[in-house]
């Protein structure tokens, strides 16, 4: 048995670290100092993908993701660490997508790759953490879904079997092929990118990359397909614009504001001994604590 | 018809606190909008949902009862409210932003290609103008956004319903009367369920009430990044111990793994309203403050006099962690009696 299995996969902004230098002096985000990364669920989503490569030879993991022309990284990653190939879906009028232009947009991708088993996403993305895409992807192609995997325990004919892990508990479920399966971070981690795979990716590039820089002269480039990472418009995969982006985002920002906090008026102490035990005091003494 | 509706989780015969709360809120909005507030219990054995969610002004409420309809799995309680909103057409569909909301939600929002907000912190009715056009009554979802100290209100004004999610915590629970009484309306659930809806099946399951109570603790202590280290951590658990507190955590504490996942507040963990909130190398960025805003009394220990927590605080200690927890803990055990 072979699985043809996809894995969605999302270039995200590293919002674990956002540190000081990330925010710009009247408090927005300086988003150039944050790094771009493969959303760590997605590694682990990746991860799942891999394992049951592993187990069932002849299987193929094919990485699709939406995003700006960078993102072209996310399909070099995946393929370093063991994914056969990948789609790079990139156009303008996807810009300003919502979850559900997002979903619309990947569902086209997938019906344009072809036929399937499984689909494997991360279960959120940390720039959102809406956890949407992935349950809105399934119903768009009209497939099941089982989100919150931690682990695939087994896939035998077209049976399978998923560990979930939910906030209170786990369950362990059963369903039937093709599923879209979501990720959680409490699955094993990805494995690491293979010395081989990048020798063999490392000039991987998609055909706007190789456009903008052909200063890396690789001669076998032209002649190697498997080092032409696919690139798709909108149109490549019949969305209909309409559907798309903006225009296709049931939710708009009406406004972003930055907060401002009823700022208090805080009493300032220092670590002195003297200053924490009248605090405590105080707050014995009125009752808030004892 | 366009009322605003609830989707009610089940567990064990039991509304979930995280519904009750968003009945709690969805009456409010109800009266402001002059519709009627509407609960869907979607399960198994749903007898005593009734006298459980009309106390908190549930107008109706939809009984949806078969046995393979609990646990919840994806499908069938999709089709329930896909079909059941398409005939009734609600304005407004609240849900938890819980294991099952999150992943009903999404999937519901889809099939009806209406727009779905997710962890909301607030919820507002009002107006909206876009492209000369004025749409009056809508949902204002408002929730943090990425990364800085910035909220987004998100509206959605042509499609329907106006989904969001909030998580537990968030909205306040409140019985608005304990005499009120709706209406019952039982579905018969071959009519928009179908074989094919029950493709998944569950094989085991074990689910725990959560052993944490942070949610309803008088006192918080709680730990950031800047505790440093696990073992560092443990300073946390000394102080709210000797406070008689509960242990919260940021998520860059529970990311660094510090703490557990449950014990993460803010905006995509717990929010608590304790009495005292000791937050401990905590910076203070939105998410977090989005969880703890509302304590009566904040403490901050930080070393950065600058830290944006120590702006909501009342009591503001600048050092290092490691230096002012063991001297709260002395000077707590020599003071109290
Ligand atoms: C979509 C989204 C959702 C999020 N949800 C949440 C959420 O629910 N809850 C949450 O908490 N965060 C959430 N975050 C993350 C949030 O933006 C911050 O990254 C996080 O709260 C930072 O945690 P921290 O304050 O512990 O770490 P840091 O920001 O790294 O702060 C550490 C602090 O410790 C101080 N410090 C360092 N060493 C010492 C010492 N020795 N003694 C005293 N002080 C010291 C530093 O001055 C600093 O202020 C979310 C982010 C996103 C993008």
């Amino acid at each position: 048995m072979s699985l043809r299995i996809i894995v969605l996969a999302k270039q995200v902004p590293d919002t674990r670290n956002v540190g000081k230098d990330a925010m710009k002096a009247d408090g927005t985000v300086n988003r150039s100092a944050l790094a771009a990364i493969f959303n760590p669920e997605d590694l682990n989503a990746l991860e799942q993908a891999l394992r049951l490569k592993d187990q069932f030879p002849g299987s193929t993991v094919t990485l699709l993701t939406m995003g700006p022309p960078r993102a072209a990284d996310i399909i070099r990653e995946g393929l370093f660490r063991g994914a056969d190939g990948g789609y790079l879906l990139t156009d303008r009028v996807f810009a300003g997508a919502d979850t559900l232009a997002t979903s619309y947009a990947l569902h086209k991708a997938i019906r344009k790759i072809g036929d399937f088993d499984l689909i494997i996403s991360g279960r959120q993305a940390i720039d959102g953490d809406t956890a949407q895409v992935g349950p809105q992807v399934a119903e768009k192609l009209n497939i099941p879904q089982i989100t919150y995997a931690e682990e695939i325990r087994s896939v035998e004919a077209s049976k399978i079997t998923v560990k979930r892990r939910l906030e209170r508990g786990i369950e362990i479920v059963e369903g039937r092929l093709p599923v879209l399966v979501t990720v959680n971070g409490s699955a094993p981690a990805c494995r690491p990118r293979n010395a081989k795979l990048i020798q063999k990716y490392k000039y991987a590039k998609t055909t706007s990359e190789r456009q903008a820089d052909d200063t890396v002269s690789f001669r076998g480039y032209d002649s190697s397909d498997y080092l032409h990472l696919k690139e798709w418009s909108a149109a490549d995969v019949n969305a209909d614009g309409k559907q798309c982006g903006l225009s296709g985002s049931p939710t708009k920002v009406k406004k972003i504001e930055s907060v401002v906090f009823q700022a208090k008026e805080s009493k300032t102490l220092d670590s002195s001994d003297s200053q924490i035990e009248t605090l405590i005091v105080e707050l014995i003494t009125n009752h808030t604590i004892g | 018809m366009n009322n605003l509706y609830v989707y009610l989780e089940i567990e064990n015969g039991k509304v979930e606190d995280v519904s009750l709360e968003l009945l709690t809120k969805g009456r409010k909005l109800a009266d402001e909008l002059h519709c009627q507030l509407e609960a869907v219990a979607i399960g198994y054995q749903l007898h005593s949902v009734g006298e459980q969610v009309f106390p908190y002004g549930a107008d109706v409420l939809h009984i949806f009862d078969d046995k393979r309809l609990y646990p919840y799995t994806s499908l069938p309680h999709t089709s329930i409210l896909v079909k059941l909103f398409q005939s009734e057409k609600p304005q407004i569909a609240l849900m938890g932003a819980t294991s099952i909301g999150r992943d009903l939600g999404p999937r519901v929002s889809s099939a009806l290609c209406s727009g779905l907000t997710a962890d909301c912190t607030a919820l507002e009715i009002g107006d909206h103008e876009e492209k000369e056009k004025t749409y009056t009554n809508l949902l204002y979802q408002i929730r943090p956004a990425f990364g800085g100290n910035i909220v987004a209100t998100i509206v959605n004004p042509n499609n329907r319903p106006q989904m969001a999610t909030v998580r537990e915590g968030v909205m306040k629970k409140e019985i608005l009367n304990l005499g009120y009484k709706g209406k019952t309306v039982t579905h018969d659930v071959n009519q928009y369920v179908s074989d094919t809806d029950f493709v998944i099946s569950i094989i085991d399951r074990h689910i725990e009430s959560s052993k944490v109570n942070i949610k309803n603790a008088a006192i918080v202590v709680s730990g950031g990044y800047g505790m440093g280290s696990k073992e560092n951590f443990s300073l946390i658990y000394d102080l709210a111990n000797t406070l008689g507190g509960e242990v919260g955590a940021s998520r860059a504490a529970v990311d660094a793994g510090f703490a557990e996942h449950e014990r993460q507040i803010g905006q995509t963990g717990v929010t608590v309203r304790p009495k005292l909130y000791v937050a401990c190398g905590i910076s203070g960025q939105i998410q977090h403050i989005a969880g703890m805003q509302e304590s009566a009394i904040i403490i901050a220990v930080n070393n950065d006099p600058n830290a944006p927590i120590n702006a909501i605080a009342d009591y503001v200690i600048t050092g290092d962690v490691e230096t002012v927890i063991p001297k709260m803990i002395k000077y707590y055990k020599k003071n109290s009696k």
